[in-house]
């Protein structure tokens, strides 16, 4: 299977370059595009790109995949590229690279700290845990899952275009998490935060961010779920 | 200290899994200066795949369960080489341990009267085994190490916590009095090499399951830890005990949890049988790891396995209903879509056992205090080394973990290790120093990696080395075929000293990591081969074809690998627990 | 650095509600245009000029305008500052950006005053 990787080390190459490699895949099965990249990295030790789980819950492969982000670990060759197509790997797009696939997250992660994204709660908590009832524990389902992969974040034009302001969807689904969970009492800080122009209302509903997650949870709704929060706060 | 920059703080873990960040939290609300150095960004570390839950009387599901009754199944479950202190410890300490986790925000699943779920696993009983399964494992559907390590993540931001996200710690650091005085570090995204000083040193590194050809471990669960133990002349305990877990989902060694089994699915195998009511009639398919996996493989040796080449058992769900199985399983549908092209809601999963878990690792003490050998041969502390999680052995798994044990054992133990530090700091325990030569010598990896010019590449000596240990030291053992297993170790071990990096350059070199991990690898599996041959008897996970039984007389001990002599000694279990009294061995049966 | 200080708003939820509200009134506007000039097929100069001499026609075209511009400064503040920013210009972005908003200001100003003149100046 051929395979075209975006190859860039800062201490030799002035630009990146499309590296063609061939790798020889087994017929038999339908390999994820993280496997091809072991046996291409097996040829070549140099290829640079993180992994550690390779089962998607660690989000550590996010990768642009023929186009699309995804993680390499869950995405089957066959649903990358199909039959006789060539493997197109480069990093997520919209961050600076370090080194191959490898991207510079610290300012998608200083937009996730950005929401203050813990529970805060300044009551004396009780001698065992704080009761939540089953309804209130299911309104965190499809919030508490992100594995803050950039998957999302990195597909949003929004965030490419105000990286350093707009949180993202990333962010913006763990600042919900967090409002929508009974234990908090800090909502109305939280939403006071985020009232800015930039924060949340950069969010124009695109909805990549929905198409690419690779855990299928949707930041848009999330989103959409702050501004009615932030609406009745200011009415 | 010729050219090499030098980073100071009071207490450094290196690891940035459950263990490590509950280790770090303590010491950061101490307001120490403490950094993690973890060569994942935290929430990648391998605990955010554990999936079942953390069990812990809290009596939710049972107001009458009794920490004392965890206590026994753990002792029990250990094959009585469990340390009866520590399990004592984590057992009693375990809610309030637990209840914290949930003050920090971790999404436990809930009851209807909402407290934290429990679920029934393998392994648990009601009144010291008479009283029937318990379910007593908490849990956040199944995904709860992911629920766990990103509420620990959070809580450390939360008290600002210092982290070094991608440094790879290649060494430990000691003095000429033997004590750890710190690590050498490289910061991966610039290839920077530094001494990173600590008065107190936490590995929190994790398991190895690397080591074999398949495991449900991460591909960054390598050892290093423990490898960094043995390089420095520190034993290693226990370390012939590998779990491995009945499912891994077959072909991808995918984990899938026993907390399927804890719901209600069950194994079969090619007839449709429930095998493991022959095997364990009490407890079934909630038996034992090392019960279950044992009997799977027999099942596949009698000729009942499932597929074409009859080598693999099927773990059916579909009886539980969708409904079930998208509140209470939804992650497992998830892989078992993905990696096994199955929906368990229709049909059954194809499932073989598969290497998990490591119950050996860095003798400690309750206090997370790493252990050595005095020239006597009794305990001594190493100064300013410590340990947490599976990368410890303190031990409270023995000869065979339970499930949701082992989360249990991170928050518990990070956080012990955390507080003692923490007194210890108080008192003023101080920097040691170090002498530039002691720096110069943990350095000297580094630098015979960057001047190599010839040898074998990494990724081939690496799947060499999984594939002896597989073949020679997976579920059932004989000493004369492990012998053989050593030998061929032994040889590889040569050419592993000799591996070639030809990548040389600084920025995120991934090969660089991977050929120091190599290192690490092969001593955990160095450890690991001496140690099975040498423990003469079956117990656990540890079942030997040539030595059916338990031989208590001999061996109701731990084992104790001595990397410069490259054998292995006894150590004494602790009978002694501090409140109830001593669970006395007996024939563990199911 | 982008700043919030040409926003027209006090907050991001300000400026979203101005959006949709002057979307609103632009909307209930063009309806009630199109539905004169469907309800006037012989149309002629006078009686479309006598339509929009009534006061509340007059306060009602007041309103429109000020919506129209508006809506136009929200969405041009957000394009600007979305396009015309140091992320994607480099060093001279802010003050790109600047002129451009500034320009798109005065425009909107002279659209703003003219359409007074021409609903109210008699």
């Amino acid at each position: 299977m051929l395979v075209s990787i975006y190859r860039y080390n800062p201490e030799q190459d002035e630009k990146p370059v499309m590296q063609n490699i061939d790798v020889d895949v087994p017929a038999d099965r339908d390999l994820m595009v993280l496997d091809v990249l072991e046996l291409a990295k097996a040829r070549d030790p140099s290829i640079a790109y993180r992994r550690s789980c390779r089962e998607g819950v660690c989000g550590s492969d996010g990768m642009n995949i023929n186009g699309v982000n995804g993680l390499a670990c869950i995405t089957p060759i066959s649903k990358a590229a199909g039959p006789g197509r060539k493997l197109v790997l480069r990093p997520l797009p919209g961050l600076p690279v370090i080194r191959d696939l490898v991207v510079d997250l610290s300012g998608f992660y200083r937009q996730f700290e950005k929401v203050k994204p813990y529970l805060i709660n300044d009551a004396p908590p009780p001698a065992i845990e704080r009761l939540q009832s089953p309804e209130d524990r299911e309104k965190l389902d499809g919030l508490y899952e992100c594995i803050l992969c950039a998957c999302c974040s990195t597909a949003c034009p929004s965030f490419w275009w105000n990286p350093d302001k707009f949180i993202g969807p990333a962010g913006l689904l763990q600042a919900y998490r967090f409002l929508a969970d009974s234990r908090d009492t800090a909502s109305a800080a939280r939403l006071a935060a985020l009232d800015d122009p930039f924060s949340v209302f950069r969010c124009r509903g695109i909805m990549n961010c929905v198409a690419v997650c690779p855990k299928g949870l949707n930041p848009t709704r999330a989103i959409g779920h702050i501004r009615s929060m932030l609406l009745q706060q200011g009415t | 200290m010729s050219g090499f920059r030098t980073i100071s703080f009071d207490a450094i873990i290196v690891g940035g899994g459950g263990a490590g960040m509950r280790a770090a939290l303590q010491l950061a609300q101490s307001g120490f200066r403490t950094a993690v150095l973890s060569k994942v960004f935290p929430t990648r570390s391998h605990t955010v795949s554990a999936q079942g839950g953390i069990t812990c009387a809290i009596g939710s599901a049972d107001p009458e369960d009794d920490w004392r009754w965890h206590m026994y199944d753990t002792v029990k479950g250990s094959d009585y080489i469990g340390d009866q202190d520590a399990i004592e410890y984590m057992c009693m300490e375990g809610p309030q341990t637990v209840y914290e986790l949930e003050h920090m925000g971790l999404p436990f699943s809930r009851t209807a009267s909402g407290r934290i779920y429990q679920r029934p696993f393998g392994g648990q009983s009601k009144n010291y085994g008479k009283g029937g399964q318990a379910a007593r494992t908490c849990a956040a559907a199944d995904r709860t190490g992911h629920a766990l390590l990103h509420a620990l993540y959070q809580g450390n931001l939360k008290n600002d916590t210092v982290f070094l996200n991608e440094w790879y710690v290649v060494d430990l650091v000691k003095n000429q009095d033997g004590a750890v005085i710190g690590v050498t570090a490289i910061n991966i995204e610039d290839g920077e090499a530094c001494f990173v000083q600590a008065a107190a040193t936490v590995l929190a590194t994790g398991g190895a399951g690397r080591i074999y050809a398949s495991t449900t471990n991460a591909l960054i669960n390598t050892g290093d830890g423990v490898g960094m133990c043995l390089r420095a002349g520190f034993p290693a305990q226990d370390m012939e005990m590998w779990q491995f877990h009945p499912t891994g989902i077959h072909g991808a060694g995918t984990l899938v949890t026993e907390g399927c089994r804890g719901e209600g699915g069950y194994l079969i195998n090619k007839d449709g049988e429930r095998f493991m009511e022959r095997y364990a009639p009490n407890a079934k398919d909630l038996a034992g790891r090392d019960v279950v996996a044992r009997s799977m493989v027999l099942e596949v040796l009698e000729g009942r396995g499932c597929g074409e080449h009859g080598d693999h058992v099927m773990l059916k769900l579909d009886h539980l209903g969708a409904d079930v199985l998208n509140s209470k399983l939804p992650g497992i549908l998830e892989l078992s879509r993905t990696f096994a092209q199955v929906d368990p809601v229709k049909e059954p999963i194809p499932v073989v056992p598969t290497c998990h878990y490591m119950m050996g690792g860095i003798p400690t003490n309750i206090h997370g205090q790493a252990l050595t050998r005095d020239s006597a041969g009794s305990d001594e502390l190493v100064p300013g080394l410590f340990a947490a999680g599976e990368a410890a052995c303190v031990s409270v798994h023995g000869a065979n973990r339970l499930g949701g044990n082992s989360l249990l054992d991170l928050v518990v133990f990070g956080r012990a290790a955390g507080k003692h530090i923490e007194e210890l700091l108080q008192q003023g325990m101080q920097h040691r120093n170090a002498a530039s030569a002691d720096i110069e010598l943990a350095m000297a990896r580094l630098r015979r990696l960057d001047e190599s010019s010839e040898g074998e590449g990494v990724a081939a000596l690496r799947s060499e080395l999984q594939d002896i240990m597989q073949l020679h030291f997976g579920v059932f053992r004989t000493g004369e075929f492990m012998r053989e297993g050593v030998e061929k170790l032994s040889a590889l071990g040569q050419r592993i000293e000799n591996a070639y990096l030809a990548d040389k350059s600084k920025a995120f070199n991934t090969a660089r990591i991977e050929a120091l991990e190599l290192e690490n690898l092969f001593a955990v599996a160095a450890a690991t081969a001496t140690a099975a041959e040498g423990r003469t008897e079956s117990r656990g996970a540890h079942a030997r074809d040539d030595f059916r039984d338990r031989d208590d007389d001999n061996w109701l001990c731990h084992s104790l690998y001595f990397p410069a002599e490259k054998k292995i000694g006894k150590r004494e279990v602790n009978f002694k627990p501090n409140i109830v009294d001593t669970f006395e061995p007996r024939e563990r049966t199911y | 650095m982008v700043t919030n200080a040409t926003s027209l708003g006090r907050s991001g939820l300000f400026d979203w509600l101005v959006q949709r509200f002057s979307a609103l009134v632009l909307l209930a506007y063009a309806i009630c245009i199109l539905g004169s000039l469907a309800l006037t097929p012989d149309l002629e100069y006078e009686s479309w000029r006598a339509q929009f001499d009534m006061p509340a026609m007059r306060i009602f075209s007041l309103i429109a305008l000020l919506s129209l511009c508006a809506h136009a400064w929200v969405g041009i503040w957000t394009v600007t500052t979305d396009y015309l920013n140091e992320a994607q210009l480099g060093r001279a972005g802010t003050l790109i950006r600047l002129l451009a908003q500034t320009v798109c200001a005065l425009l909107t100003l002279i659209y703003l005053f003219w359409g007074i003149r021409i609903f109210w100046g008699g």
